[in-house]
């Protein structure tokens, strides 16, 4: 009888203690789902800062910086729903920039549009890390959310369903 | 005189900017002058001569679609060769504002330049022109052109300056005699219709209801639709009976446009509103074609008050009926019609409107050298 007794305390304990790690543990993964979410939203405003500045440089033909400027500023007035079209458009008006025939010719004589169009480089390579991250861990964590244990004992909380972030952020095949 | 002509949008792709300006380049050399027009252009594509390509445009997201435009250092280099080899008196560059050759023109070129701007400027797109290397481009026009009184009052509004109000033209020759389709107008009768079907401004559904009427009492009447829409939605608003004397066409070429003006021995135009000038409507009168319209102010105008075309009151089938029944069986009617409505139309061909384009040309040249090349 004791050691039944025993045994469902320890049961129970054992399970307690399992159920309040997983709760921790789906806890973190949104801590992380917001820290990535953060990262992604700086990196994407970062490349739109360096979108801007070579628009605005002087740099280049009116037209092209036109066409630059007008997709970046898109991509700032956005709807949070937009976000991920605008952001592809931004993708695509630089892609169609950069890969405009004598484009990459005319920025190697200047040492200054080469140093911006460099920055714009990096910053959309960084949204690209950024967002296969972000991604990445937002699968996990919908994936902890939908195993039975975390649906029934309801851990996650008021926490919302992250979102997956798909868009267009290869600017590879540019100067080709 | 030697005039240079922008064109910023594809010349291989449809659209009214391109088709201004093939009309507005033809009738100038029909005056007698020089004209060449760069435009982006695929260079193995069979190009009337004036056309100078300027290579293939871009599909690129510009104002929120995507757009064919030409851009980039290829572009540039184009352009400022273009300008150097034309020796042109003035540069006329087409929607300065739009990223393309246009932009690229007046920031390349020194001498005269006119401007004409012809979809209204949303405000958002005006702040970018506060760009210093927009602004640089622009402030070189010397002279500009608004085909509309909204593109005047946005360019007057957000930029400051002024414009001259010069419309579209209509190229009436083109529009002058072609074949009627087979079979058509036959000898019951037939009513025609062009636009987009289920725009509700555009009245289809006041014309299918006059039918009815007029059907009752003309056994042979048939109505020749075309227009880009869903056909079979609109046959079902017709009672069964009247559904075979109805022929919808969808879509049609430019070609075929002017053969169902042919087709016809009555034209109408059923809008309810929403028309400035009423291109369709100034195309079916170069056509010669008795018109049937509605009342609305750009129809009044279009067609003096009445006297080219029979006017009913907007959006009243039994009205529509009873007008469109006085042509039908009136052919000495009709006959007059036609004859007022070609004269009527003449005012606003291409050649009156060109003619007003070069006087804004002659403005801006004088004393002033030819464009050259900005250092």
């Amino acid at each position: 009888m004791l050691t039944l007794v025993i045994l469902i305390v320890f049961v129970v304990v054992i399970g307690g203690v399992y159920v309040s790690w997983r709760a921790g543990r789906l806890d973190r993964l949104h801590n992380r789902v917001e820290a990535a979410r953060t990262a992604l939203d700086l990196a994407l405003v970062r490349r739109s800062s360096a979108a801007y500045e070579l628009a605005s440089s002087g740099l280049l033909d009116p037209a092209t910086s036109l066409l630059l400027a007008d997709a970046v500023r898109r991509a700032k007035d956005a709807a949070p729903g937009e976000r991920d079209l605008a952001e592809s458009d931004l993708t695509r008006a630089l892609r169609a920039a950069f890969g405009q025939p004598g484009f990459r010719d005319e920025i190697e004589a200047k040492e200054s549009a080469r140093e911006l169009v460099a920055d714009v480089e990096s910053a959309a390579h960084q949204v690209f890390i950024a967002r296969k991250f972000y991604n990445d861990v937002a699968a996990r964590t919908i994936d902890a959310r939908r195993r039975p244990l975390a649906r029934v004992f309801r851990l996650s909380g008021n926490a919302p369903q992250p979102e997956f972030f798909e868009m267009d952020d290869e600017l590879a095949g540019a100067g080709t | 005189m030697r005039i240079g002509i922008a064109c910023p949008y594809s010349w291989d792709v449809p659209g009214g900017v391109q088709q201004h300006i093939r009309d507005l380049a033809e009738a100038l050399i029909g005056m007698g002058h020089e004209v060449s027009v760069i435009a982006p252009a695929d260079d193995d594509r069979p190009l009337p001569d004036y056309i100078v390509p300027a290579g293939k445009a871009m599909p690129v997201p510009y104002n929120g679609s995507v757009a064919r435009l030409a851009f980039g250092p290829l572009s540039v280099s184009r352009v400022r060769r273009w300008l150097k080899d034309g020796g042109f008196d003035v540069l006329h560059v087409h929607e300065p504002a739009v990223p393309s050759l246009s932009l690229l023109a007046c920031w390349v070129a020194a001498g005269p330049i006119v401007a004409t701007v012809h979809t209204a400027m949303p405000r958002s797109r005006v702040l970018l022109a506060a760009q210093p290397v927009l602004r640089s481009a622009l402030e070189k026009i010397d002279g500009r052109i608004a085909v509309s009184e909204a593109a005047r009052t946005t360019l007057v509004e957000h930029l400051g300056g002024d414009a001259v109000l010069i419309p579209n033209g209509v190229a009436t020759r083109r529009y002058r005699h072609a074949e009627p389709l087979d079979g058509w107008p036959g000898t019951g009768g037939a009513i025609g219709f062009l636009g987009r079907m289920e725009e509700p401004r555009k009245g289809l559904s006041v014309l299918l209801k006059a039918f009815e009427i007029l059907a009752a009492e003309r056994a042979g009447l048939r109505l020749l639709i075309a227009g880009p829409g869903d056909a079979g939605e609109q046959r079902h608003k017709l009672p069964e009976p009247l559904r075979d004397r109805a022929v919808f066409l969808g879509e049609v070429t430019e070609e075929e446009k002017v053969r169902v003006l042919h087709s016809v021995d009555v034209f109408c135009s059923p809008n309810t509103g929403g028309e400035s000038f009423g291109i369709v409507t100034a195309e079916a009168m170069a056509a010669g074609v008795p018109i049937v319209a509605s009342d609305i102010d750009a129809f009044r105008q279009l067609l003096r008050d009445g006297r080219a075309g029979e006017l009913f009151a907007a959006g009243d089938a039994g009205d529509l009926a009873a007008a469109a029944a006085r042509l039908l069986d009136d052919p000495a009617r009709r006959a007059e019609l036609s004859v007022a409505a070609l004269a009527a139309v003449a005012d606003y061909d291409w050649d009156v409107v060109a003619r007003e384009v070069v006087s804004v040309y002659e403005t801006v040249v004088m004393g002033r050298a030819t464009v050259g090349v900005a250092q």
